[in-house]
């Protein structure tokens, strides 16, 4: 599963732009995950300037 | 907020401003949804802009919305060779260094005093899309959802789009063609003021750039874009970036920390559906080279406008109709660049140092006058016979 980790999280949008299930949105000033949508493709992890969104143990 | 206009942008961004300003100035209602508080701010860009590309929507440029002005740009190779380029080569390189959180706001203010309306911290959650025809927007505003309708809506909502994904649109920017950034405004340190400085190299920016745009005398916006499949644990942007800070201005204070993607891919493959256009960002219109987009966004924002209130007046805002707007972009001088620097993008992502080197140094020993992209792809054909064959499709734009 993916976590975001809001204490690193600078709410850029670079990694909604990626998710090909358009998993990830910025609503005011979180970003939030459909957990629903999302595939676990990491891709979203890959780009993250700072290194925000990890990948939990739990599947 | 009313429920129905004739024009509803989602995005308060250059885009959002320019079509919505355009759009009232047409005779039209139009109004601006913005889901942030405040215009403008955070600042997601490194604010350089090409002088004549911002004089093309100005007859004047208001003093407040510049930090400083650019005369000459230089390029640094891999290998730490330099060269600079003047006015006349720069093009759009040189012009201005704006200040976005003013710029922005003014433009969205501009657009609001010529009869626009704008609701900021209002979110469109949702398209309405009925018969085939985009109808307007889902908005959430004030723990409230309202339904807001609209003959066109212009989706203007930046990289991050969302808008046209709810109408269908599949708007993902591929990982390798996402440059992810990391950029601090940077106080106290030695730069030349009025030069812009770009270095390349897959070392220091792989299949990216770093970026230093003066601010002032002694501040300047400090980036990078490397490319997303580059990006992993520890060579991040920020960790290029903090690495070439600490080397080169460890005295530095840092303001500010800005981040965000820009995508370097190809544009939509169309722009418009039954009541919709999508302008800027949100069409993937930003440069693949330089990674620029606040002109093309202003652009294809005014431009939108133009044609959707054409439409409207013909009574007739179906995809066939509004697809003047998608032919217009693509057969403009801005169009042409897009799809020329893509494929020269597509090659320069490739060159290693070493070529990188062969070419910049060569370039550099051109009489300067000289110079141009088409002299810059003629050195890459003549130093590097490898990517001749990539190099043959590139031809036509030059001839
Ligand atoms: C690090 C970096 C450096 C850059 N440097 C330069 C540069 O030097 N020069 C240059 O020309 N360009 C640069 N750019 C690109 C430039 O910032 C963009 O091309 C430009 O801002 C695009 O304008 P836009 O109006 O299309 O979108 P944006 O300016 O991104 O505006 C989109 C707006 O839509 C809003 N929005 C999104 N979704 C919704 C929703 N669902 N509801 C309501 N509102 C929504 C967003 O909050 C945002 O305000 C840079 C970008 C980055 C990230
Ligand atoms: S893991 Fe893939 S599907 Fe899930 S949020 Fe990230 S990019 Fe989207
Ligand atoms: S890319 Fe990283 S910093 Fe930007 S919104 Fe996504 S998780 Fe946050």
């Amino acid at each position: 599963m993916i976590v975001i980790r809001r204490e690193i999280c600078g709410y850029c949008g670079a990694c909604v732009s990626v998710c090909p299930e358009a998993a990830l949105e910025l609503v005011d000033a979180y970003l939030e995950i459909d957990t629903e949508k999302c595939k676990n493709c990491r891709i979203c992890v890959r780009v993250c300037p700072l290194g925000a969104l990890g990948v939990s143990d739990e599947e | 907020m009313k429920s129905e206009y004739d024009i509803l942008v989602i995005g308060g961004g250059p885009g959002g401003a320019l079509a919505a300003k355009t759009a009232v100035e047409s005779g039209l209602t139009a109004c601006i949804i913005e889901k942030r508080p405040a215009i403008g701010a955070p600042v997601r860009c490194a604010e350089g802009i090409g002088e004549d590309l911002i004089s093309e929507f100005f007859d004047e440029v208001d003093p407040k919305w510049i930090s400083a002005k650019i005369e000459r740009a230089k390029i640094i190779a891999p290998d730490g060779s330099s060269f600079y380029l003047d006015p006349a080569m720069a093009g759009n390189e040189v012009g201005y260094v704006l200040d976005r959180k003013f710029f922005d706001r003014d433009l969205v203010w501009q657009a609001v005093d010529a009869g626009a309306e704008c609701y900021v911290r209002a979110r469109a959650v949702d398209a309405i899309v009925e018969d085939g025809y985009v109808k307007g927007a889902v908005i959430e505003y004030g723990g409230e959802r309202y339904e807001v309708r609209a003959k066109v809506v212009i989706a203007a909502d930046g990289v991050e789009s969302k808008f046209s994904r709810y109408c269908g649109i599949d708007t993902t920017v591929p990982l390798r063609e996402l440059e992810t950034c990391a950029q601090y405004l940077m106080t106290n340190i030695d730069i030349e003021p009025g030069v812009t400085v770009f270095y390349v190299g897959r070392d220091v920016a792989p299949e990216g750039y770093i970026w230093i745009f003066p601010k002032g005398e002694r501040s300047a916006n400090v980036g990078i874009g490397i490319s997303g499949t580059q990006s992993k644990d520890g060579k991040r942007a920020k960790d290029y970036l903090d690495k070439y800070v600490a080397e080169n201005f460890p005295e530095g204070k840092v303001i500010e920390l800005i981040i965000g993607g820009v995508s370097v891919c190809e544009p939509l493959e169309c722009t418009v559906a039954n009541g919709l256009v999508v302008v800027g960002d949100a069409a993937r219109l930003s440069d693949p080279i330089t990674g620029g987009g606040i002109y093309n966004a202003m652009y294809s924002g005014k431009l939108a406008a133009e044609v959707a209130a054409e439409c409207i007046e013909n009574n007739d805002w179906s995809r066939d109709a509004l697809m003047e707007y998608d032919e217009i972009w693509r057969e403009s001088r801005m169009g042409k660049a897009l799809q020329r620097n893509y494929q020269i993008k597509e090659i320069f992502v490739k060159l290693d140092d070493e070529q990188l080197n062969a070419i910049l140094n060569s370039v550099n020993n051109l009489a300067m006058k000289e110079f141009s992209t088409l002299t810059l792809i003629k050195e890459l054909m003549r130093l590097n016979p490898k990517v001749l064959k990539d190099l043959k499709g590139l031809k036509k734009y030059f001839e």
